[in-house]
């Protein structure tokens, strides 16, 4: 047979090329990442109730009272002007087209996309911010899947803000101090360069209470718990109805799912 | 040696001058010493011994022991003083009996020219600027 040997080696050659390459592609299409069995603190926010209260606002006030969140002027007596985007925010609300860009489906009903929505840190089971944190200063807690912050460690360098695509981190360009209208003196403020979040309050669970917000909501329109626990409020809540969560398609994992 | 004598007198005079604040105090029988203000709530006993200077020399590595544990770690135990419970917390437990920072922490750090940065972030008790 006539090149059979040159043939050959090409195959050969192809092949072991592809399987070389395999892992290398198989890696960059990551599976989902697993919950875990320990425990796996999540929340539910229920739209169908949420949604009825569009100028309700009680749990981003609440927390941002209970974490000493600033509140830079805006406007004509913005500390910079050319520093548009100098907003701390833990949670708020959102419009439904910017909380969920692909979730495109032509007339959806208003009752979802007309009204904004809550918003916070996802603390994802796969978070972002964590992989590009270059001084370890977010991590995630094993116990019981937090993304926390350790505010003394960070040193202000935004790869987080630019990480994660949530929003959900804000960057202090200024001293905060003098814009916190009460300061809750059993929590910390933050200082000038430091980037901060919702924390899940994590020093509330440790006293066995429930995140401020969850707490705060006249409606009860949010429920936060152990996923993993079988017949826990969010368990329940999540088999009941149909949950959508943010941008999954990005494979971070969000753990804040929205009943919808 | 080359006008040793010139280069010995030179140091000693150069030693003498540079050690004033010791001699001097020395020679007027005042050291200089901090005066710290007891706990205005009566407390007697800290969470580390504070007599044999123990609480001077160790408060800032107990404080970023505590900040770990905490923190990073999720360990909130309690730290027991004599059968009463505290916080591993700057602001709740040390602060909670030394109420006015002025008067306590900084009065050892201004001697001491050091500018621990704790307060840029943790909140100082009403009045104890």
């Amino acid at each position: 047979m006539q090149g059979g040997r040159r043939s050959f080696l090409k195959m050969a050659g192809g092949t072991a090329l592809a399987a070389g390459a395999l892992p290398g592609m198989t890696s960059c299409a990551q599976q989902a990442v697993a919950h875990g069995t320990g425990k796996r603190l999540a929340m539910v926010v229920d739209l169908q109730v949420c949604s009825q209260h569009g100028d309700c606002t009680e749990c981003a006030k609440a927390c941002h009272l209970a974490h000493n969140v600033p509140s830079f002027p805006k406007g004509e007596g913005a500390l910079e002007p050319n520093v548009k985007y100098d907003e701390i925010k833990w949670i708020w609300k959102e419009d439904f087209e910017h909380a969920f860009p692909t979730e495109e489906n032509h007339y959806l009903p208003a009752r979802v996309t007309a009204r904004q929505l809550p918003v916070l840190c996802n603390h994802c089971d796969n978070p972002p911010c964590v992989r590009v944190c270059p001084t370890k200063a977010t991590f995630k807690r094993e116990s019981d899947g937090i993304v926390m912050m350790d505010w003394h460690r960070c040193i202000g360098c935004r790869y987080c803000v630019v990480a994660c695509p949530y929003g959900s981190r804000s960057f202090n360009w200024w001293n905060p101090r003098p814009y916190i209208a009460k300061i809750n003196p059993q929590f910390p403020t933050r200082m000038k360069g430091v980037v901060e979040k919702c924390t899940f309050c994590e020093e509330r669970i440790a006293r066995n209470q429930k995140p401020a917000c969850v707490e705060a909501c006249p409606h009860g329109a949010m429920v936060f718990g152990d996923l993993n626990q079988e017949g826990s409020d969010v368990r329940m809540r999540l088999t009941s109805g149909f949950s959508i969560r943010r941008k999954p398609e990005l494979g971070t994992q969000p753990e804040v799912y929205y009943l919808v | 040696m080359y006008d040793a004598g010139k280069i010995v007198v030179g140091l000693a005079v150069l030693v003498g001058v540079t050690a004033f604040p010791v001699w001097y105090g020395l020679a007027r029988g005042t050291t200089y010493r901090v005066q710290l203000e007891a706990p205005p709530n009566g407390a007697t006993e800290c969470v580390l011994p504070v007599k044999d200077g123990t609480m001077r020399a160790e408060h800032m590595h107990m404080l970023d022991q505590w900040r770990n544990e905490v923190v990073r770690e999720g360990v909130r135990n309690k730290v027991v003083v004599s059968g009463r419970e505290w916080d591993k917390s700057l602001t709740k437990t040390c602060l909670g009996c030394h109420t006015n920072k002025a008067a306590f922490c900084d009065r050892c750090h201004d001697a001491a020219a050091v500018k621990p940065s704790c307060w840029d972030c943790h909140v100082v008790p009403e009045g104890g600027q």
